[in-house]
């Protein structure tokens, strides 16, 4: 039932339900699962057999079944109100009945608040690695800026994003950007030292073709500097995405606004367990698939030469 | 010197000049000796074949004579100039064909030619000189495939397409058949042969393999066991040309020549092995 959501986390994340998900239990389920790994595997087996059910199905089918289990029986011994899974998929066909209206700041849907997340991350994590990716070309291209900058880098890079978020209101006297320079400082990091790494790499056999040729700096860097950097670079946006999608929710829990952070600690005050649930999916949901497409474009970028 | 090699004047018969070279690289251990009192001269249009045991620092001189590297002492010349870095002039074809993967072996090689043709020439003159490189090693068929799409050998004749494509003064080979099966390194042996033939170009080329020098080359150049190797002996191989393989297998010339090396390298230079091992 609730398990559907699981099953096709793609469908789930787009604001409107299909409304043929309705809860038709185990058989449709199955469906649907397979239709989604049908759609993943197109040509493998056009026919369901038993094997494929049991190797690919199954197991994910059992592990979410095997959530559903735990969480309902938690929510039959809890004595505070803890919302079974069934509670649950009514109260989230009930949000995303609806997910984009907006009535005043304070309330909105959940489409508007995934929305505004996003579109933080997006901001937050374009400025890094816009500063982070030439800032990581040039530390890993120039020995003395590496000298200079990795000292620093280690020293900054373990502190919780978090403990920036002070100084960011402090210098930007503002929540959103205060926020926005959280995800900027906590995805820069990756970006540069990924690339940085990517540079150091490029095989050495490379330069050499570089230096015979004779190639200018520019040449150099289009024709062989970034696509040999590109898979390093896109590891490096890979994490900088997870984490800027790790520290969105914690920053707007703190900042307030419009969020799915916020929207969490607003349904927490209003001691709705059954939303913040929801808002949990949705946040796994929509990391799921920043995740999958950014590996998607890595696997596009990545040559078979370079791999090995 | 061999017989199609006819140096017209004094600056052609002393084309590349190696001085008193000495190479030392800095180790944990201290200071390694590679290469020392290397003395060669090379004259225009000759094909030169640096052979010795791995480790003795063939690679070491190519890369000199590269300008990849600079020499701890000595002094090398190209053409009278002293060689202080690297150029288009002297193309070189490496021992893994190094060819960027991302590119078609079309870009790969336009990549070589727009560095060296594209101040003077048109974009169709230098797409012209791009295909007839390719089509010099019978590839062009491939020119849109990418490296990992086609086989070593073919990538190997895309580097040596790409070198012959700036029209160096020099071309350096570093093994360039080294890593490839036997019947593909024949193929390509003769198509160099082929082509060395028509363009007349200088060619400095490492090899481990004995066959491979005497059917190529004009002079071998055979290197003595490293740490601190220099030349110990250099054979003109006094085989005409154009060479054929087939021919030459039971030829005296070629016989005496892969004799004399096959003893420099495996009697003379054997026992200075096990010591050093």
């Amino acid at each position: 039932m609730v398990s559907a959501v699981f099953h096709s986390p793609l469908d789930a994340a787009a604001p409107a339900h299909p409304p043929n998900l309705t809860p038709r239990h185990v058989a449709a389920v199955r469906a649907q699962a397979a239709a989604v790994a049908a759609a993943a595997e197109p040509v493998v087996r056009p026919s369901m057999d038993f094997g494929f059910v049991w190797k690919k199905i199954l197991p994910p089918v059992l592990g979410f079944a095997f959530l559903v289990l735990i969480w309902e029986l938690v929510a039959l011994r809890s004595t505070n109100n803890f919302p079974s899974p069934l509670e649950t998929w009514k109260q989230a066909l009930d949000v995303f009945a609806d997910p984009f209206y907006s009535k005043g700041p304070n309330d909105q849907g959940v489409g508007w608040n995934v929305l505004s997340s996003l579109q933080r991350v997006a901001l937050g994590f374009g400025l890094a690695a816009a500063v982070g990716i030439p800032a990581g070309f040039a530390i890993g291209r120039f020995e003395f800026l590496s000298r200079m900058f990795n000292p620093m880098i280690s020293l900054l890079r373990p502190v919780s994003p978090l403990a920036w978020l002070p100084i960011g209101l402090l210098v930007f006297k503002g929540a959103n950007p205060a926020a926005i320079w959280t995800i900027f400082i906590c995805s820069i990091w990756p970006m540069i030292i990924n690339t940085a790494v990517g540079v150091q790499r490029v095989p050495s056999d490379y330069m050499n073709v570089a230096k015979v040729l004779n190639l200018s700096e520019w040449k150099i860097l289009t024709k062989i500097l970034f696509p040999a950097v590109l898979p390093y670079m896109l590891t490096g946006v890979r994490l900088a995405v997870g984490t800027a999608w790790l520290v969105i929710v914690a920053a707007e829990m703190l900042t307030g606004g419009v969020g799915i952070g916020f929207w969490v600690w607003d349904e927490w005050n209003n001691l709705n367990v059954k939303n913040i649930i929801i808002a949990i999916f949705v946040i796994g949901i929509v990391g799921l698939v920043l995740e999958f497409a950014l590996i998607k474009i890595a696997t596009a970028f990545t040559f078979e030469e370079v791999k090995s | 010197m061999s017989s199609n090699v006819t140096p017209v004047d004094k600056h052609d018969a002393k084309y590349i000049e190696v001085q008193n070279v000495e190479q030392a690289f800095k180790t944990p251990k201290g200071r390694f000796v590679a290469l020392r009192d290397i003395n060669l001269t090379i004259a225009k249009g000759e094909f030169i074949a640096l052979i010795g045991h791995s480790g003795c620092g063939k690679s070491t001189l190519l890369n000199l004579i590269a300008g990849l590297t600079t020499p701890t002492e000595g002094v090398l010349l190209c053409a009278n100039k002293e060689i202080n870095g690297p150029g288009p002039e002297r193309a070189v074809v490496f021992q893994n064909h190094s060819l960027l993967p991302w590119l078609t072996c079309f870009e790969n090689v336009y990549l070589a030619v727009e560095r060296v043709f594209s101040k003077t020439e048109s974009r169709a003159q230098l797409k012209a000189r791009t295909e007839a490189a390719l089509a010099l090693v019978n590839l062009t068929e491939a020119a849109q495939k990418r490296p990992g799409e086609i086989s070593g050998g073919m990538k190997q004749r895309v580097g040596i397409a790409r070198a012959l494509s700036m029209e160096p003064k020099v071309l350096l080979m570093d093994e360039p058949f080294g890593a490839l099966d036997a019947l593909t390194r024949a193929k390509l042996q003769d198509e160099l042969l082929a082509i060395v033939g028509k363009t007349h170009s200088t060619v400095v080329m490492v090899t481990h393999d004995v066959d491979e020098a005497v059917l190529l080359s004009d002079r071998i150049v055979m290197l003595s066991n490293g740490p601190a190797a220099t030349i110990g002996e250099i054979l003109t191989v006094d085989i005409p040309r154009p060479r054929n393989r087939v021919e030459l297998a039971e030829d005296k010339a070629y016989v005496h020549a892969r004799k004399a090396v096959i003893d420099f390298l495996y009697t003379r230079q054997a026992h200075v092995e096990k010591v050093s091992a």
